[in-house]
């Protein structure tokens, strides 16, 4: 890791959305305003070639933080920087154009991101002509068939619509479309969620060879913690928009903190280890309109004291990781919640 | 054991437009009384269509084209719509993944679980709504009085899910048919709801087909599992026994291609290519295309169900006239 340098830096991110109800009915019954805390001051930086990973359940900010650093979302204080210059910078369409060439997306539905009117061939061949990369003939049509191949697609392809293809080849489309501006650097917003497991596993190994292949960045959003222990170097656990836990993946995975990171840990049902013992989440996460005061999991969380109830905990680093719980730096914790001691994760072994 | 469900050689048809296309091709299981047997498959493999011929649902142009379904001793797949209706709710109820599909919108939460009970039961109004109140406490929804006055928009996804469990246990069925019931959920709302249904299972004797994709669901909520392929039933046995050494290559390459935090591996096994859809029928066995030990005779003929130990595989490799050669 060390020694790389830094592709992507998001500094006290906080994002929140005006929910309020109209002007008018305000003034009459004298409601109040309403402000929805999706992502609150959110700190993290990604290396250039790694994996970073959010995960978090849903309505956690997760997929808020990379619409912020794709560009289409606003930042309302806080902010994000790729390559070393701030995106909130970018005054006109055109001072932007390298940094969307250099920072691609790939959506959760394979089904809603590609346009079922046009062809494959023109799907991928657009991020080309917008960055000015090729010019419509044999060359773009040369730069399309090679994409296609790259993602175990064949150049026969490019002539069919999107309709005629399975999940998983529709999701090796969106991912050559990514790839056509030659970016640094993918968001993955839930890349494998709509498709089957065996689907999955060869999406997820194309991922990782063009990431090897291309040197590539990867921001993973993901629900699925199996999967970012498969993809991920280091990842941030949110929790009501806020960072708990953030750190190496390996470290988070086999010695989580944070008591959230512990109990989510171990609700993942895991086929190869299906009699580990658990301590059941209690209860839901509770509406970002009116989160809770002090440490946003005190309600659910068995640790939680008088403090955690007022007080917001700051993040320490702790071990490989950046824990923001007060039980964490109280040190007031069991070493292991009860049955996490069997659940202990044997990491690496390549088989 | 006798079973309380037994399915024999169903098959299920959609009518096309110049064909029928085989959506279920010959499938045979039994689930025992208290037994909660998981069907898992990828999309399309043919896992819904199987409970919904259960629950006598299946819409045009989907029609049942053989085969026999028996109910605690008596065959339903012949019962006219009248009979199937009084069964459906009280013997067997359904459970699906959107909760909001099976809750009336314009019903208070106490409303439809007493209607429920009183189509069903012979019960009072008034003890209806008391046990009413019972039932969401056993599913563990917080402030269960409160809550009967509470209409579905008003509840999470979570607590509406809990709803439908205690709508599907309210008249003391024999059969649950959970299709998904978990997929729309967050993983820790996930855990709590396969934790209820399996409690509520274990006190009552319900028995439970439960329909998922998701090999993780599987491996800790059920006893037996089926796994499902192209409409035909690939290997059914003891969910232990499939979790820890699958016989069928299907079954192998899936739980293997499962990403896991307990196994971590530099690539995920992948099984090239993928399962052939209705309108594009495989000769054989329908998994020889994808198959890394598929023979000749995997590519002509279809195998049938070989016993091996406590499970039923159908692949030619389990053929025990084939074993004992090679043994």
């Amino acid at each position: 890791m060390s020694g790389r340098p830094t592709i992507l830096s998001v500094d006290n991110l906080t994002v929140r959305f005006d929910a309020s109800p109209p002007f008018l009915r305000r003034v009459l019954t004298g409601a109040r305003r309403r402000t929805v805390h999706a992502v609150e001051e959110v700190d993290f930086a990604v290396t250039e070639g790694s994996t970073f990973a959010l995960v978090g359940e849903s309505g956690c900010g997760k997929s808020t933080v990379a619409r912020t650093i794709a560009g289409i979302q606003a930042p309302t204080a806080g902010g994000v920087s790729f390559m070393g210059v701030d995106i909130a910078a970018f005054r006109t369409r055109h001072a932007a154009m390298p940094y969307r060439r250099n920072l691609q997306m790939i959506f959760q539905d394979p089904y809603a991101s590609l346009n079922p009117r046009w062809r494959v061939g023109r799907i991928v061949a657009e991020p080309m002509v917008t960055h000015g990369l090729a010019a419509p003939g044999p060359a773009l049509r040369g730069k399309v068939s090679e994409l296609l191949e790259t993602v175990g697609l064949s150049t026969d392809d490019a002539r069919k619509f999107p309709h005629q293809f399975s999940g998983g080849q529709r999701q090796r489309i969106s991912i050559a479309r990514a790839l056509a501006s030659n970016p640094a650097f993918i968001i993955c917003d839930e890349p494998t969620s709509a498709l089957d497991v065996s689907v999955q596993a060869q999406i997820l190994n194309l991922m990782k060879r063009l990431q090897k292949e291309l040197g590539l960045t990867y921001l993973l959003i993901s629900h699925n913690l199996a999967v970012v222990a498969h993809m991920a170097q280091s990842l941030g656990v949110m929790y009501l928009g806020r960072l708990v836990e953030r750190g190496d993946a390996d470290q988070i995975l086999t010695r989580p903190r944070h008591p959230y990171t512990r109990l989510l840990l171990d609700t993942v049902p895991d086929p190869h280890a299906p009699d580990r013992g658990r301590t059941r989440l209690q209860g839901e996460v509770p509406s970002p309109l009116s989160p809770p005061a002090g440490c946003a999991f005190h309600p659910r969380c068995p640790f939680a004291e008088e403090r955690c109830t007022r007080e917001l905990p700051s993040p320490v680093k702790v071990g490989g990781a950046w824990v923001a719980c007060h039980a964490v730096q109280e040190d007031r914790l069991p070493h292991h919640l009860p049955g996490r001691s069997q659940g202990e994760i044997v990491s690496g072994g390549a088989t | 054991m006798s079973a309380l469900l037994s399915v024999e050689n169903l098959r299920v048809e959609i009518a096309a437009r110049d064909r029928r296309l085989t959506a279920i091709d010959d499938i045979s299981f039994t689930i025992g009384a208290g037994e909660i047997l998981g069907v898992v498959g990828e999309s399309g493999a043919g896992k819904s269509v199987t409970g919904t011929a259960i629950l006598g649902l299946l819409e045009p142009p989907a029609a049942l084209a053989g085969g026999r379904i028996a109910f605690a001793g008596r065959r339903i797949d012949t019962l006219d719509e009248e009979s199937m209706r009084r069964l459906r709710g009280k013997e067997i109820a359904a459970v699906f993944q959107d909760p909001l599909t099976s809750l009336d919108p314009l019903m208070t939460v106490g409303e439809q679980l007493v209607e429920t009970m009183l189509t069903h039961l012979p019960i009072k109004r008034k003890e209806a709504f008391a046990r009413a109140e019972d039932l969401l406490r056993m599913v563990g929804l917080p402030a269960p009085r409160e809550r009967l006055q509470a209409y579905p928009h008003a509840l999470s996804g979570g607590m509406r899910q809990r709803v439908v469990l205690a709508l599907a246990f309210c008249c003391n069925p024999r059969l649950i048919i959970a299709d998904e019931p978990t997929t729309a959920l967050d993983v820790s709302v996930q855990a709590q709801i396969l934790d209820v249904l399996r409690r509520m299972c274990r006190e009552n004797g319900t028995a439970v087909m439960l329909v998922t994709h998701d090999m993780g669901v599987i491996a800790e909520a059920t006893d037996r599992v089926a796994v499902m392929y192209a409409g035909r039933l690939a290997e059914i046995g003891p969910t232990r026994a499939l979790v820890e050494e699958a016989s069928h290559p299907y079954t192998r390459g899936l739980m293997a291609s499962i990403p896991s935090l307990t196994r971590r591996r530099d690539t995920l096994v992948q099984i090239p290519g993928a399962m052939p859809r209705p309108d594009a029928p495989v000769s054989g066995c329908a998994f020889h295309p994808r198959c890394p030990s598929a023979e000749a005779r995997c590519r002509s003929e279809r195998p049938p169900a070989f016993a091996v130990e406590a499970s039923q595989v159908a692949c030619w490799l389990a053929d025990p006239a084939r074993r004992s050669v090679s043994a």
